[in-house]
């Protein structure tokens, strides 16, 4: 084996020892180990600052790149090319090589952020002189056409039409997905296998088919005509996989230490159940639940192939088309109207809104519990639940594997 | 006072105690919650195994009537009794393959940012951005996709045929590069373009997992690699990758799946054609999903059953990919105990 100095020369042969030196100032503990000198920090930032002028001077004074994104592209170019240089003026290859990967690693993340931002600030921008009448909120679109001006019409039909298609989905699905969940985990077996492996492959069900489906069957077929309860149906057969695997996965994460406790105690195994191992496993559940119905309340397809764009306010699920608002959406942009284009992201900034909402509660309720007392006794970390995400477990990934493993 | 049992020799009964029979079979409560759970198991797999099973009734009819053709024919026309998907399927996959092409770079970057680079401080709030990117509807991506990217692609997409028009599927035939003024409208409303915004949709799910592969990956080893003098690239290059790449390959996977199901916001920026091509920068494609909910109100029962055969193409194909990411997942090292 070779060894190398950082500087890269061959070191051969020769040992240096460290001699003491007395008139050495003493030794300074450093501060802190991971953090960056000044030095680095300036030599960081400072290739960026220097990258913008190069970009600047290249895309606005020399060469014909016009455009912001041309002028992104040259600085994040120019500053993987500076940083580079400073990383070669201190270090080798390596840290050359450690630096541009940072970079670029760091870019991509950068780039995820701001696609997410502004996605948001642009609906957000498009859509907010429609917000600030109150008509918007409380009238349905009934005799409104798409050029009339906003202080006329609203999005009260598509509001109630989205929260009543999935308020009677949830009501389907939330037991049913428990319930298979509960079975699954609880009871298990050769049928529970076969259930799971059912539930798995329907997770990549399309929401378009799931809906047409729908439409095949209870439209088509069965001859109801096309309603509020159809879409939610539709929605139905769409979360409830989702859902039973979700809450499958966060059911598995419960210590089994637990149920045998309490079965120890001699509680039944529908006591063990209700009192032990839903309470446990509770924060999980209710994230993956409430990411669920986001996911539901954001689905246009199943509702366009089950139910269709009312413009008036339908309350009565079985009583003729009803909207939604993905739907409302949809069908105002296609219409074309500068007008009816406001009005759609207006829309889609109330949608945007619920799902926020309904996110944050997530995140709150899956929040593990602060001590409440200050007793000086120290809680037993919680189980840590949260970190079962609903996200991960709609794929593949079963952290439940680590957990029992490693206890 | 404690009375110990004392052993009678004279009780003939001493002589037939035997250990108590212990059967798993639940009986009482337990045996009422047993079976209450076993028929909703059941219920739900009549459910949905009921859809995938009517699916594949469905499609059976088309199958018999169009055989091998259903698959291989480009166009889409019931009334000429010429019905087939390959256009759509093709245009379903390229939409799906350019989505991936953006979206695991993306992905892949920011879930290693997220759990090897960030802050600890912001490394929260960073996860949940990223669920809450997740959770964003699809119809949003659609609006962003077509008003506020697709103008900028199709710039995108006339530097990519003006430089790279010499591959053939980076080629818009029905265009000229170098043109005085340059015919925007033939560079929007493609493939390129819906794969930008379902790339948005399906990126958030794939960083997820390759980040929650990402942060199991043994402390232990990680440590080892820096305490020998790694530089953080360098760990990550030779601990987290490697041990990571089930991840990598599922969560990407997993993405595709999505990504192939994809409706609203393709059907929003497609304009519809139904010619087999590669070139994904050129105006006009079509995705299965598109093509279900463009034609399923005027469709006759045939057609009907020609639509859920598609749909049933298109579930096998998104159940096959899952398949294989699950696979893929479980085989890895990943997620496996390491530190023994």
């Amino acid at each position: 084996m070779t060894l190398t100095t950082p500087a890269g020369a061959r070191v051969v042969g020769t040992t240096h020892l460290p001699r003491y030196d007395e008139d050495a100032a003493p030794a300074v503990p450093r501060g802190s180990l991971g953090r960056m000198t000044v030095d680095d920090k300036f030599v960081r930032i400072g290739s960026w600052v220097s990258a913008f002028g190069m970009a600047w001077l290249v895309t606005q004074q020399l060469l014909p790149l016009p455009g912001l994104a041309w002028f992104v592209i040259t600085w994040f170019g120019f500053g993987l090319f500076v940083t580079a240089v400073t990383a070669a003026m201190t270090g080798g290859l390596v840290d050359v090589r450690d630096r541009l990967a940072g970079a670029i690693l760091t870019a991509g993340a950068v780039v995820v952020g701001a696609a997410l931002v502004s996605a948001m600030v642009f609906v957000v921008m498009r859509g907010w002189r429609p917000l600030l009448h109150l008509n918007f909120y409380l009238d349905d679109m009934s005799g409104v056409g798409p050029k009339d001006p906003f202080d006329r019409g609203g999005i009260a039909h598509a509001i109630v039409g989205s929260l009543m298609q999935l308020g009677i989905a949830i009501a389907i699905t939330l037991p049913l997905g428990i319930g298979t969940a509960v079975f699954m985990t609880e009871v298990g077996g050769r049928f529970a296998r076969i259930v799971r492996t059912v539930v798995e492959a329907m997770t990549a069900l399309p929401s378009i088919v799931a809906g047409l489906f729908i439409y095949t069957t209870f439209i088509v077929a069965l001859g109801f005509p096309r309603s509020g309860l159809a879409a939610s149906l539709a929605i139905a057969v769409m979360m409830l996989p989702i859902i039973a695997r979700a809450a499958d996965v966060v059911l598995r994460v419960v210590p089994d230490g637990l149920r045998e406790a309490s079965l120890a105690l001699g509680a039944s195994r529908w006591k063990t159940v209700w009192t032990v191992v839903l309470p446990t496993a509770r924060p999980g559940l209710a994230t993956a639940c409430i990411l669920g119905v986001a996911r539901g309340i954001g689905e246009t397809s199943p509702v366009l192939l089950t139910s269709g764009a009312a413009p008036f306010l339908v309350t009565s699920p079985t009583d003729g088309v009803m909207n939604s608002l993905p739907l409302f959406i949809y069908t105002t942009v296609r219409s074309g109207e500068p007008n009816a284009i406001t009005r759609a992201f207006a829309a889609a900034t109330v949608l945007m809104a619920i799902v926020l909402i309904l996110f944050i509660t997530a995140r709150l309720v899956a929040r593990p519990r602060r001590t409440k007392s200050r007793r000086g006794r120290r809680s037993r970390p919680a189980v840590d639940l949260v970190m079962a995400d609903p996200l991960v477990e709609m794929g593949p990934v079963q952290p439940a594997a680590r957990t029992e493993e490693n206890p | 006072m404690t009375t110990l049992p004392v052993a009678d020799a004279a009780d003939p009964a001493v002589d037939t105690v035997r250990p108590r029979k212990i059967s798993r079979k639940a009986t009482g409560a337990d045996a009422v919650f047993v079976h209450s759970a076993r028929a909703v198991g059941a219920t739900v797999l009549v459910i949905i195994g009921g859809v995938g099973l009517f699916l594949g009734w469905q499609a059976y009819p088309t199958w018999k009537n169009y055989g091998i053709g259903f698959l291989t024919e480009t166009q889409w026309n019931p009334e000429a009794d010429v019905v087939g998907i390959a256009s759509v399927l093709a245009g379903t996959v390229t939409v799906a393959l350019v989505a991936m092409a953006i979206a695991f770079p993306l992905a892949l970057s920011t879930a290693l940012y997220i759990s090897e680079y960030a802050p600890a401080s912001v490394k929260a709030t960073l996860v949940s951005l990223v669920d809450l990117m997740a959770a964003v509807p699809s119809i949003i991506w659609g609006l962003w996709g077509f008003f506020l990217v697709m103008p900028h692609a199709a710039e995108l997409a006339l530097w990519l045929h003006r430089n790279l028009g010499w591959i053939p599927i980076f080629d818009v035939p029905s265009a000229d590069p170098d043109a005085a003024v340059w015919d925007a409208s033939r560079y929007t409303a493609s493939a390129f373009c819906a794969g930008i915004a379902v790339a948005m949709m399906v990126l958030p799910m794939s960083c997820a997992v390759m980040r929650q592969v990402f942060s199991q990956t043994p402390p232990g080893e990680k440590e080892a690699a820096l305490a020998l003098g790694a530089t953080k690239w360098g760990m990550v290059r030779s601990v987290v990758l490697p041990f990571g790449r089930g991840g990598i390959i599922g969560g990407t996977m997993l993405g595709l799946g999505r990504a192939l199901g994809e409706t609203i916001a393709v059907l929003l920026i497609i304009s519809p054609s139904f010619d087999l091509k590669l070139n994904f920068l050129e105006l006009g494609t079509n995705s299965i999903s598109a093509l279900i909910a463009g034609r399923f109100g005027d469709a006759s029962r045939t057609q009907l059953s020609a639509l859920l055969a598609a749909g049933f193409v298109l579930f096998l194909l998104t159940l096959l990919i899952n398949t294989l990411a699950a696979v893929i997942v479980n085989r890895s090292r990943s997620g496996a105990g390491t530190d023994a």
